[in-house]
């Protein structure tokens, strides 16, 4: 599988903040990857470290086996959409366009006029009286219309009604649907539904590291939720690791990770739904955070 | 032509709840053996879904012989199925009320009875497969 984003201990700090510590990661080509994790987990700093905004402080990034931004050729090959899909206010939706043919070299007249048509905007309107869907829409455009071969999106639904949310989502898709030369997409979310509709590859980050990383359907085959009598998680069998631990005085849940249901009188062994699986790496993230505090 | 949905909360996977959306479809003789599935392209735009999960939903129905790909013209419907005749079902529901009867018989509940008939389809289906 070759990998269009690889970081390898990739570390970001602002002074004595840490946005992002020692994350290693790989997006496989022709995927669309979402990147989910509580805020401040460094999903925008990974964004922006991997479209060459930001620069390390440690760590390597490589995008197509390069520096991000390393020229105007590898520039032209992302394209990125920062959160809240920001535009300029003040000049047209033309405007937009024909900036956009200026700056860059692949740039696809045809597809950004017929997408504009499409969505029933008026080139004339000036983006700053735009409602939020129809800005972001004009933002995805702007990114697609150079036609990237791997596209970051911050947060790009984060903001609209659910109507806009939809909407988004399959333009999304008929552009991946629709780039013959299979384009790679990362975008984050909060929202996991989203993810696992439009995603095919799930990357779960927090306290900047990743949790779980995999195809969604392969994430899904192998998580399950087991409910049984108290007991030791270590009593469980070999082949079954434990995502997550909930004890009662009596009862024992575990999110445990394991190759196939294994049928046992004595539990309830039942598959877990992508939000609950990505809930349970985050909350075990979060309960080994002041465990972890004073290794680092 | 059909038209497919997602329910994420139901927790099927995305590209099985398209699986079964047609074999519905040719249950309920809404799709014939000819017709054509809509584009892999068309169903991700519509229904904003990867169109990796359309293109897996796709093959899976050709593994069960249901469909077939024609390269540059789209997926066609190959396969029927036909329930076994309604004929079937009578015997078979007898004989499902008289183990019904007994499981009652034996104490169990209306939420054991189904723990158990639904532990056991899935230990068998495991074991046929």
């Amino acid at each position: 599988m070759t990998a269009i984003v690889e970081t390898r201990a990739l570390t970001k700090r602002y002074g004595r903040r840490t946005a992002l510590a020692d994350c290693t990661l790989t997006v496989p080509a022709g995927r669309v990857v979402g990147l989910v994790g509580p805020n401040g987990a460094g999903k925008s700093t990974l964004l922006q470290l991997a479209c060459g905004l930001l620069t390390p402080t440690s760590g390597t990034v490589e995008v197509f086996g390069r520096p991000p931004a390393a020229d105007s050729a590898q520039l032209g090959r992302v394209g990125f959409v920062a959160q809240d899909t920001p535009t300029y206010a003040a000049l047209t939706i033309a405007d937009h366009l024909r900036l956009g043919a200026k700056l860059n070299p692949h740039w696809d007249a045809a597809l950004a006029d017929r997408r504009i048509r499409r969505l029933g905007l008026d080139p004339s309107q000036r983006a700053g009286r735009l409602s939020g869907g129809q800005r972001a829409q004009l933002a995805l455009t702007l990114a697609i219309a150079k036609r990237p071969e791997l596209l970051l999106l911050d947060e790009p639904v984060a903001a609209l009604d659910p109507l806009a949310r939809r909407a988004f989502l399959q333009s999304l898709m008929e552009f991946v649907a629709e780039s013959e030369s299979e384009a790679t997409v990362v975008l984050s979310s909060h929202l996991v539904s989203d993810l696992e509709r439009v995603c095919d590859h799930l990357i779960v980050l927090a306290d900047s590291r990743v949790r779980a990383d995999g195809e969604i359907d392969d994430l899904l085959a192998t998580h399950f939720r087991l409910t049984t009598a108290r007991r030791d998680p270590d009593t469980l069998p070999a082949g079954m690791r434990v995502i997550h631990a909930e004890h009662t005085e009596r009862q024992s849940t575990f999110v445990v990770r394991a190759d196939a249901a294994v049928d046992d009188p004595s539990w309830a062994m039942e598959p877990l739904g992508l939000e609950d699986l990505v809930l349970a790496h985050l909350e075990t993230a979060a309960d080994l955070r002041p465990a972890l505090e004073p290794q680092r | 032509m059909i038209e497919f949905h997602i329910e994420p909360r139901s927790g099927v996977a995305p590209y099985l709840q398209l699986v079964h959306q047609v074999r519905q479809a040719l249950r309920l003789g809404l799709l014939h053996q000819g017709d054509r599935l809509p584009k892999v392209k068309d169903v991700a735009a519509k229904v904003a879904i990867n169109p990796n999960t359309v293109l897996k939903a796709y093959r899976q129905l050709e593994n069960e012989g249901l469909v077939s790909p024609k390269p540059g013209v789209g997926t066609f419907v190959t396969g029927t199925l036909g329930d076994p005749a309604t004929s079937e079902h009578e015997p078979l529901r007898q004989e499902l009320r008289r183990w019904l009867a007994s499981a009652r018989a034996a104490g169990l509940d209306p939420e054991s009875i189904e723990a158990l008939f639904h532990q056991t389809f899935r230990s068998t289906a495991e074991e046929e497969r």
